[in-house]
């Protein structure tokens, strides 16, 4: 089975489980593993549209 | 007399707690390295293992299924050498797609690179996680 990701789709997924793990295992309370996981994800999409519209840019 | 004997057992007790913590240290992260998320599953952390089994299971066949390439035992390049060093973070999942020969690879798709990436990377986090184990088993986390 193979199955094509737009370059956006790809960042996002590889965000939700990065950020899951890193949030489970870098904090202790629940409360603070949730928002250490949503820090983690805002940071690594907001960080792929940073860098897209730099990239645009820099292109234009 | 009774206060002497309820001492020694509980001597005893904490003795024998102290060797399940000891073999917990040593089998929480090879379990959790071998399958993802078993580490924590056998030290009744139950929503974590699981979370942690989906994120790394999910990051390795989402790799697979772009055409990712699977490492082999190499001494070539140095970065081949290091793909192989993440991917072999999949425990079991690795030695799996290896044997199934799957992850040979695409060099025409643009999006089999990012599921190379994607493997390696599931293989990394798998670590993080059977480290996350053992600082469960030694008392160090929660």
């Amino acid at each position: 089975m193979t199955f094509d990701l737009s370059h956006f789709t790809a960042a996002v997924v590889f965000a939700a489980c990065a950020s899951t793990v890193f949030g489970i295992t870098q904090r202790n309370t629940t409360r603070e593993m949730l928002r250490y996981g949503a820090y983690c994800f805002a940071l690594f999409v907001g960080g792929v549209i940073v860098a897209s519209w730099a990239m645009w840019l820099i292109k234009h | 007399m009774a206060n002497v004997q309820n001492t020694t057992a509980g001597a005893r007790a904490a003795k024998s707690g102290d060797a399940a913590t000891g073999s917990m240290t040593i089998i929480a992260p090879l379990a959790g390295w071998l399958l993802p998320g078993l580490g924590h599953f056998i030290q009744r952390r139950w929503i974590r293992g699981l979370l942690l089994m989906l994120a790394v299971f999910i990051m390795f066949f989402a790799g697979l299924g772009m055409q990712g390439k699977v490492y082999g035992f190499n001494t070539g390049d140095l970065l081949d050498i290091l793909g192989f060093v993440g991917d072999i973070g999949s425990g079991l999942l690795y030695f799996i797609a290896r044997a199934m020969d799957w992850g040979a690879g695409n060099i025409q798709r643009a999006v089999a690179d990012y599921g190379t990436k994607y493997i390696v990377v599931a293989g990394l986090l798998n670590i993080i996680s059977a480290v996350d184990a053992y600082h469960i088993a030694i008392g160090k986390k929660q």
